[in-house]
């Protein structure tokens, strides 16, 4: 211990509180944490890889005549829903994967460093976005091999890719607080998978609206996710921009974030 | 508060590295902590002994801002655990009982990230990680991970982790348990190094020689509660004195040279007989030349002789099975005693 002497505690300059930067930074570094792990781990990115080309193939096969006719048509719409469907279910994943990384002792760490205490848990979803973008750009690729030219153009795509990436970190939140206050990952999964299947599925991402009961119809229209799903078809098809859905859709993951983000970090840090 | 604030009362605390009160801390029906008071003095080793679940990481937790206590208070270099914990997180180093590491990471990666968080520019991550792997001759295993390393290794690791902040006091739980015994002698040697530096040393264990071995104090813990404390000489001295242990060579001797023991010695002796050893307590070891002259005269031949001096398993047997007795609630003791006999 030749070289480590100790700095008594009477010369350090202390504080008790985290400032901003710090918080950014300290974030930024447990978002790095998270990719080296995706790195040493790239089985975890099963799911985004082969989820977004199954899941593409499958439904516009299925429903393509139905809805539309033909699959090349059905593709404007399902190309879109598909893509938020997929990349918000991905960020179940997140809280998942926060619930077994807590029960490491390495929290334990990261608990009694001097560090802000929203960094382990915003690293983490930062780390993520990797997971929907790598998500998004399959779906799109795989909608580009059947044929699909959206009208937009690439930028609007791209636009609309980032889009869905913002919403779903936003909502990754919900999944994260899932995550800190539930006992097991495999619960987590559950009750999170029992929330957004409903969600998902009861919106306009996959047949068209009116088909649908009067009662229902309600319903899909409140749900913020068909929000996001007109919002990516408007920019991507038609080149819209800055519709009430996009305006819905960014405020809607605006409120999510300043709701939950608070919450798992309180109850992350009551938990023992 | 952004410097140090030099108020009287913080200031009259600056020997202290650790002042805790009444600490309490219940998980449903089970009071884990039931009132521990501990004091540690800057710049020296204390160890904190006790049985398995007698509450030892959990007080470590308390103290480490890792759970809030539901009584008491605790100050770490004068600042409070629950008032200033980010204070507090500045000023301490925490090895856990079980390697706080990141396993899927390696050994270098796992520093860096530490490092980085402790507010260290890039570069200096590195080469701080380099430096502290050295140290703790990991440099070999640095780019494995972890998940490949021996116990012994991680400890280490853990412990490097610990020091990246050069933190000024440090918290080990358990630090050998589990190790073989040259691992736990070079750990041993590498937290007495560390109180040379200037650091303040709060360890757990459950290994008596352990605390013998390290600390300049211990509190010895059982159920919660602080059953004694003070140094390792007065905690023996607290049991008692050294023991003569006689053993004579033919059995028909015994009675005449128990007898002589008793009268020299002024003391009631025991014996065992299938051993056909007596023992006694020996309060001035001069007298026992005494004792050996008549043995000598009186031509009782000695087959073994020896001196035993009261050793922490002792104390810390009579300590806790005088509580058990004591407060003889029978829904938990089975299993208590079952741990201290494991001791």
């Amino acid at each position: 211990m030749s070289n480590v002497s100790i700095t008594p505690e009477i010369r350090r300059s202390l504080k008790n509180h985290t400032s901003l930067s710090q918080s950014v930074r300290n974030s930024f570094t447990m978002a790095y944490r998270g990719l080296l792990k995706i790195r040493r781990t790239p089985e975890q990115l099963f799911d985004v890889t082969f989820q977004p080309i199954i899941f593409t193939l499958m439904f516009t096969y299925i429903f393509g005549g139905a809805v539309s006719g033909n699959v090349y048509n059905y593709l404007p719409i399902i190309i879109p829903g598909n893509l938020v469907q997929t990349v918000i279910t991905t960020s179940i994943v997140t809280g998942v994967q926060l619930r077994e990384d807590m029960d490491k002792g390495v929290f334990d760490r990261f608990k009694s460093l001097p560090i802000a205490r929203i960094a382990p848990l915003a690293g983490a979803l930062l780390a993520d976005t990797v997971r929907y973008t790598i998500a998004t750009v399959l779906t799109f690729a795989m909608g580009y091999i059947m044929g699909y030219r959206p009208n937009g153009g690439f930028g609007h795509v791209v636009l609309a890719g980032i889009l869905v990436i913002v919403c779903s970190w936003a909502v990754s939140w919900i999944f994260a607080f899932f995550g800190v206050i539930a006992r097991t990952a495999s619960s987590v999964q559950g009750i999170s998978m029992l929330i957004l299947f409903p969600l998902t599925f009861l919106s306009n991402a996959y047949v068209p609206v009116d088909t649908m009961p009067k009662w229902l119809q309600w319903f899909v229209h409140a749900n913020p996710i068909s929000h996001l799903v007109s919002a990516v078809r408007d920019m991507v098809n038609t080149s819209a921009f800055g519709g009430s859905d996009l305006v819905i859709s960014l405020v809607g993951a605006a409120i999510i974030v300043a709701l939950f983000a608070p919450l798992t970090v309180r109850a992350y840090m009551r938990r023992t | 508060m952004s410097k140090r604030n030099a108020s009287e009362s913080t200031l009259a605390h600056d020997t202290w590295a650790v002042e805790a009160r009444g600490l309490v801390k219940q998980f449903g029906d089970n009071r884990a902590v039931d009132g521990v008071d501990l004091t540690v003095r800057a710049g020296t080793i204390y160890g904190v002994l006790g049985p398995n679940g007698a509450g030892k990481t959990t007080t470590i937790r308390m103290l480490a801002t890792l759970l809030r206590p539901d009584a008491g208070w605790a100050r770490i270099f004068g600042y409070d655990v629950v008032k200033e914990p980010q204070i507090v997180r500045q000023l301490i180093g925490v090895t856990g009982q079980y390697a706080s590491v990141d396993e899927s990471l390696s050994a270098t990666e796992n520093l860096i990230i530490f490092s980085r968080l402790l507010g260290l520019g890039r570069a200096e991550a590195k080469r701080k990680a380099a430096e502290l792997l050295e140290e703790f001759g990991l440099t070999e295993a640095a780019k494995r991970p972890l998940k490949n390393f021996s116990g012994g290794m991680r400890r280490r690791l853990d412990l490097a982790a610990s020091l990246i902040a050069q933190p000024p006091l440090i918290f080990l739980d358990e630090p050998t348990t589990g190790l073989d015994p040259r691992t736990r002698a070079q750990m041993w040697d590498t937290i007495r190094r560390l109180v040379k530096t200037g650091s303040t040393v709060l360890l757990t264990t459950q290994y008596l020689d352990e605390a013998d071995q390290l600390a300049d104090r211990i509190a010895v813990i059982d159920r919660g509660r602080v059953v004694a404390e003070g140094t390792v000489d007065e905690l023996k001295l607290s049991v008692g004195t050294s023991s003569l242990q006689l053993r004579v060579q033919s059995p028909t001797d015994m009675d005449r040279a128990r007898q002589m023991v008793d009268q020299v010695l002024g003391v009631k002796s025991v014996v065992s007989p299938e051993a056909g050893k007596i023992t006694a307590s020996m309060a001035n070891a001069d007298q026992v030349t005494d004792l050996l002259i008549r043995l000598r005269e009186a031509r009782i031949h000695l087959a073994e002789m020896s001196v035993q001096k009261p050793s922490l398993d002792e104390v810390f047997l009579t300590i806790t099975v005088h509580g058990v007795k004591e407060r003889e609630s029978a829904a938990v003791e089975d299993e208590h005693e079952l741990e201290v006999t494991r001791v």
